[in-house]
């Protein structure tokens, strides 16, 4: 499902090089990228959604070398692949909460069921949020609706960007217990990108990101 | 879902910064469409009524004067010529045709003009009702006339002395409606025509009816046969107290005059046009500013650079847009209130309220700059970072 080999990036040609190890997860599993700060984690979660371009390497996702896709094409297969939920989640604020969810599908011109959004916040505990403006949401609920718009369209590969770096034990366990439930339900493969040692022990398929390598 | 939803929600975001966008560009686009529209009206209305006049013949004075007063009736005259001395002018071998004019009443505010069937004619008056005058004092009446005083087939009136006062009534002369003209848009809609002896007969005194050496009317409208009439005309006149005066050469003076005042405030429009499109970009551009991390979503979720450059000109768009057909429909009610006050002033009905073909370059070029204005942050979105801009939020 998701394999990186000998990847390496450079922001431009005056930065060093930074060298990724290899990387390999299957349909459904869950991994997890553990580095600290500086250690390159949010670089390569965009190298893994094609945000970024590889400078050496290659990335295939579902047998498919982002390499050989056009920025374009990129743009089509991240939203059609990937769901992405981030440290602090950023909506479209003008929009609801169930607009939001809407985008995604517009975005790929494909129909949006709403009905299948309201049973998601429902399930998500939030689906009498679903004609607020999120910026009328607590932080969780917010981090709830992040994670249904990630889920909404039914990616293969949910991608979470330190999603409980800002959070207690408590709302740490709620938000990864409700990204396991809800990505293992659609069959995706869970990524998880953070510095957080609290997730550590949690999961048993997990590369550790080192400070900034040069790569050869 | 849609682009264009999307922008129009961004946009109701910050009404104020919006609504302050939108007013300004529809004062802007508003006060040059009611310059057009005001240029148009005035210029309809004078072309229509000079139309094949070549000449006004009329008492020494203000030759605009005369022209506003016995073309468009909207002023007062400049005094009265003997009828002998006209009838010279009118016979003259150089002069196709000469329609006098004499009046000096008025009924309820509107003229009561005393001239000969060419005058009508002239204007190829349709009727509505009844037939063209033929004995004294018999009267036919102009549509705005009809209308507005409520005069019917058949209705007797008095007409008062003076050409807008009604206070000086001469009970002893009765009129009678014999006619209703169709409504033409030429000045006989504003007026009450008879023949040139009823004009006399009111000012008859005591059955004393005014020597034929005596009479006197206040113009004539004449058509020339001959090009050298311009020349020439004024040349036989010069020793009576009678003056000829051209048209189309004074209403191009006045409309320069007019065009003074108009391009002033022309160029007062287009400089609030211009800070419109000012504040539709520095209103993209804050909108582009303040949602920096919204756009770069928008591109993790599959959106195409052009998908973010798109949304941006369908912002500028949206206000350039609707600010400018705003605009246009407030030029409408500023056209509406002139209209009111022109025929309440002068008894002229403006209603040429349908779009003119300079109106429609004006909506598309302020489009099409509000586009050019949002195009600036427009390409910014399309250079937006999503990697950076991501990391850069956490």
């Amino acid at each position: 499902m998701i394999r990186c080999e000998q990847l390496g990036f450079q922001y431009n040609t005056e930065s060093e090089w930074i060298s990724f190890p290899d990387i390999a997860c299957g349909k459904g599993e869950q991994l997890l990228l553990l580095g600290q700060s500086g250690s390159g984690k949010t670089t390569l979660l965009h190298l893994l959604c094609g945000i970024l371009k590889p400078g050496k390497g290659n990335i295939l996702i579902n047998n498919q070398s982002l390499n050989d896709l056009s920025e374009r094409e990129r743009d089509l297969f991240r939203g059609q692949h990937f769901g992405l939920v981030f440290q602090k989640s950023h909506f479209l604020q003008s929009l609801s909460v169930i607009e939001n969810l809407a985008i995604p599908s517009f975005l790929l011109g494909e129909r949006f069921n709403e009905s299948q959004a309201k049973t998601l916040l429902d399930k998500l505990g939030i689906g009498h949020k679903a004609h607020e403006r999120p910026r009328n949401l607590s932080v969780g609920e917010q981090q709830r609706a992040g994670i249904a718009r990630a889920l909404i369209h039914q990616p293969a590969i949910v991608l979470a960007d330190e999603p409980t770096s800002a959070l207690d034990d408590e709302s740490t366990e709620a938000v990864i217990s409700l990204l396991e439930e809800q990505t293992q339900e659609v069959g995706a493969t869970l990524v998880i990108v953070t510095h957080d040692q609290r997730l550590k022990d949690r999961y048993p398929n997990r590369v550790s990101l080192n400070p900034l390598t040069a790569a050869s | 879902m849609n682009w264009f939803y999307i922008a129009w929600r961004n946009l109701g975001l910050k009404k104020l910064q919006t609504g302050l966008s939108l007013v300004l560009l529809a004062f802007g686009v508003g006060l040059v469409s009611l310059l057009m529209l005001t240029e148009r009206q005035l210029s309809d209305t004078f072309d229509r009524n000079i139309e094949d006049i070549d000449l006004v013949l009329g008492a020494k004075g203000s030759p605009l004067q005369l022209i506003l007063a016995n073309v468009y009736h909207v002023d007062a005259p400049t005094g009265n010529i003997r009828l002998a001395d006209a009838e010279k002018v009118m016979r003259h071998p150089y002069i196709a045709q000469g329609i006098p004019l004499a009046y000096g009443d008025n009924y309820r505010g509107f003229r009561i003009v005393g001239s000969t069937r060419d005058y009508t004619e002239h204007y190829q008056a349709q009727w509505s009702e009844g037939v063209p005058f033929e004995a004294p004092f018999e009267v036919v009446v102009g549509s705005q006339v009809a209308e507005t005083t409520g005069l019917r087939l058949g209705d007797e009136f008095f007409s008062a002395h003076g050409l807008q006062d009604e206070t000086d009534v001469h009970m002893d002369k009765t009129f009678r409606v014999v006619g209703i003209l169709e409504k033409s848009g030429s000045v006989l809609d504003q007026l009450l025509l008879c023949d040139i002896e009823t004009i006399w007969g009111v000012h008859e005194t005591h059955g004393d009816s005014i020597a034929l050496a005596d009479r006197e009317i206040t113009a004539v409208l004449l058509k020339k046969r001959n090009p050298l009439a311009v020349l020439t005309i004024p040349n036989t006149i010069r020793e009576t107290n009678m003056q000829v005066a051209l048209p189309a050469i004074e209403i191009n003076r006045l409309t320069q005059n007019f065009g003074i005042g108009m391009n002033t405030l022309r160029a007062i429009a287009v400089l609030i046009m211009f800070i419109s499109f000012a504040s539709i970009f520095i209103s993209v551009y804050d909108n582009l500013l303040a949602r920096r991390y919204e756009l770069a979503l928008l591109r993790t979720m599959g959106g195409s650079r052009k998908g973010l450059l798109f949304l941006l000109l369908l912002e500028g768009g949206i206000l350039s847009s609707g600010g400018a057909i705003l605009g246009l429909f407030i030029s409408r009610i500023g056209l509406f209130g002139l209209a009111q006050l022109v025929e309440n002033k002068f008894h002229y009905d403006w209603d040429g309220l349908g779009m003119m073909t300079t109106e429609w370059q004006l909506l598309g070029l302020a489009i099409f700059v509000g586009l050019l204005a949002a195009s600036i942050p427009g390409i910014s979105a399309m250079k937006i970072d999503p990697s950076r801009t991501l990391t850069d939020a956490t």
